[in-house]
């Protein structure tokens, strides 16, 4: 295995993004800040790789444009997943594998404000028996947090402590688009919206954008002090249904951190885009009661469609290069009710 | 005022998919007024059936009846329902375990409020009178309790002579889709009877319609640069076939017109010259429509004419095909 590191990340998260889908005009500041990090131009990138989906940006190839923000002429070696930015990332990390590159830019944006985002999300579920219901995120997720509440696995106490505390971290999170705690007796005299759900359980609607700069060996010490050197990658998916599987576990998150290993990790930050699903994630992966959980806030707080998940890998990354922690966690999921699930541990070393 | 201009779109299109042997059988049953399940490898009931076995990645092939009614395993309210969703006024969506299944189905469950709904509540299939071999046969779930005993049971059997082996879903996404800031000053232009462009800092070269980076060097496009309304034809086609849609008689000419300062062509009618007459290199100029009419749209500019100068040398615009 060749030893790859996060070297770069820039973001970009708003509530509502004033330009055009194919979010070009953000991607190019978000290049400029991964070009002053590493000290490249873009011709000392090896590959490219976004994430993106063309059923936010409502057109087909949307991610053809986003490419203008790259600039191709020398030709590049580009590819593209409609999927989260980290498994854009996942791909790019195999391409340095393969010897054939040894840095990579990847990248993902969305506009999840141009349409019914929980709506348009019911395009990714099975199409037979699921699409045809339009079932829409919100509800999928309301299905899976009141299995766990009937199953006493966590309540609406639990739930609101994970926002609250999700609240009062995005504090410190300048691209937060919803912000500060309160208590959790405040939060759980809201209203119910999507019964047992309240809007302070359900990820924001976020547009926005993200970029991770990785690099191989002597690549990455070059231009950062203390790379987050990626020590395990890996992802696995359970079944799309949501009858077959059982809703208060993710047997795919599981096995993730098991292909992985999480012991000595310090900060995990986790893809719960609803607030049971950091519950859930916490007990399947295995982490430790002294585990630092979404210090940046977290999902909860500001959830860029196919950015959210790799910006959970940037989080990560930033505490390694600082030194506030030596073993890191970024998770990312997508799917319906945390179907597939990626696991990516960070270390840095002295 | 908001950097960009935005207008409503709608994408629609019908999704048309073969169904294969098991979702296939699953969809006849409910055209039937009966719910298929499929017994996988470790002998629990499934419903739907999954098309292959979870554990040994066989082919489901043991298909069982399942009853009409059973338990709300669990739910959620949907306040504001999205359209296409089995109601438009507030209702829940359900996992119910029919009676004879193993595992539940997810579908909507019809109450008036979140109170009418429990876990463990025993509720039943409401169908669709006419039914087409597809989910939404099953209208929604309903409480059995407020349900007369005599009207408990199947569905007025539908039975059909042929198996279902497809299906159509109609797909309808709204969306409020932006033009970047940069095609957004172009269009409000336009709007002022000016076609203007932008220059990349790098290259120097003059995108029209201006893009928000140069696909060249990946730097924003920042000058802007106001082009003039004459240029060249760099290259046309000749519409001979009609189509939906189509605004006018063919035959007529649509061609890549390169607008004298801009380095990229734009695509627009040739018009006021027999359609066999318009070659590469012929000078154009832009026909505004009334100034009435002006909106902040290219069609501001109705088409373009022969100015009737000589053509262009082949060496102008050679670099621009
Ligand atoms: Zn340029």
């Amino acid at each position: 295995m060749r030893e790859v590191a996060v070297v770069g990340f820039a973001q970009r998260q708003m509530k509502e993004f004033d330009g055009s889908p194919t979010c070009v005009e953000l991607l190019v500041p978000l290049f400029e800040e991964c070009y002053e990090q590493t000290g490249w131009t873009r011709r000392d990138v090896g590959f490219w790789c976004s994430g993106s989906s063309d059923y936010l940006a409502g057109r087909s190839f949307s991610f053809v444009q986003a490419v203008d923000a790259i600039g191709v002429i020398p030709p590049v070696n580009e590819s593209h997943v409609e999927m989260d930015l980290a498994w854009a990332m996942y791909e790019a990390w195999l391409k340095i594998q393969t010897g054939e590159v040894d840095t990579a830019v990847v990248y993902a944006f969305g506009k999840s404000s141009a349409g019914v985002l929980r709506r348009t999300l019911a395009l990714q579920l099975e199409p037979y028996t699921m699409t045809p219901l339009w079932p829409d995120t919100v509800s999928l997720a309301g299905l899976q947090a009141r299995a766990g509440i009937d199953a006493g696995l966590w309540d609406e106490r639990a739930m609101a402590e994970v926002a609250n505390r999700s609240l009062t971290d995005a504090e410190k999170n300048e691209y937060a688009v919803r912000k500060g705690g309160s208590s959790v007796e405040e939060l759980l005299a809201r209203p119910v919206y999507a019964d047992p759900l309240r809007k302070h359980d359900c990820a924001p609607v976020t547009d926005g954008a993200a970029a991770l700069v990785l690099a191989a060996g002597d690549r990455a010490r070059e231009v950062q002090d203390r790379p987050a050197w990626i020590d395990g990658i890996s992802h696995y998916v359970d079944p799309m249904s949501m009858g077959t599987r059982d809703l208060t576990r993710s047997p795919s998150a599981a096995r993730a951190a098991q292909a992985v290993g999480v012991a000595g990790v310090e900060v995990a930050e986790l893809h719960a885009p609803f607030s049971h699903q950091e519950l859930v994630l916490r007990r399947e992966l295995g982490l430790a009661d002294d585990v630092v959980v979404n210090p940046s806030g977290g999902a909860l707080t500001s959830n860029p469609m196919f950015s959210a998940g790799g910006i959970r890998i940037g989080e990560a990354a930033r505490r390694i290069w600082s030194g506030e922690a030596s073993r890191t966690l970024g998770h990312a999921t997508s799917g319906p009710a945390l179907q597939q699930n990626l696991v990516c541990t960070l270390e840095g070393r002295s | 005022m908001s950097r960009t201009l935005s207008a409503p779109v709608t994408v629609a299109f019908d999704y048309t998919r073969s169904t294969g042997p098991v979702l296939g059988r699953f969809l006849t049953g409910l055209r039937d007024g009966v719910v298929v399940g499929g017994r996988t490898s470790e002998g629990r009931v499934v419903v739907p059936p999954p098309e292959f076995d979870p554990v040994t990645h066989q082919q489901v092939t043991d298909f069982v009846e399942v009853a009409s009614t059973g338990t709300v395993t669990s739910w959620t309210w949907v306040p504001e329902p999205v359209a296409g969703q089995p109601f438009d006024r507030p209702f829940a969506f359900a996992l119910v375990t029919l009676e004879g299944a193993d595992a539940p189905l997810l579908h909507a469950l019809d109450v008036a409020s979140p109170d009418q709904v429990s876990t463990g509540m025993q509720v039943r299939v409401r169908w669709a009178e006419e039914r087409v071999g597809a989910i939404t046969d099953i209208v929604c779930f309903e409480p059995v309790a407020e349900l007369d005993d005599a009207d408990a049971g199947a569905a007025a059997s539908q039975p059909g002579t042929d198996p279902v082996t497809k299906v159509i879903t109609p797909v309808a996404l709204d969306y409020l889709y932006a033009a970047s800031p940069e095609e957004s000053a172009f269009y409000r232009g336009l709007a002022e009877g000016r076609i203007l462009g932008q220059r990349c800092p790098a290259c120097g070269k003059v995108y029209v319609p201006p893009r928000s980076a140069c696909p060249v060097d990946g730097v924003a496009t920042t000058e802007e640069v106001e082009l003039s309304e004459t240029g060249t034809v760099t290259t046309f086609c000749i519409v001979n076939v009609p189509f939906l849609g189509q605004r006018i008689k063919p035959p007529y000419v649509s061609a890549y017109v390169l607008l004298d300062g801009a380095d990229i062509a734009v695509l627009h009618l040739i018009l006021d010259i027999p359609a066999d007459e318009v070659r590469m290199g012929m000078r154009v100029k832009a026909v505004w429509k009334p100034r009435d009419e002006w909106g902040t749209t290219i069609e501001n500019i109705s088409h373009f004419s022969p100015t009737g100068d000589p053509d262009a040398d082949y060496d102008t615009y050679k670099h621009h095909l």
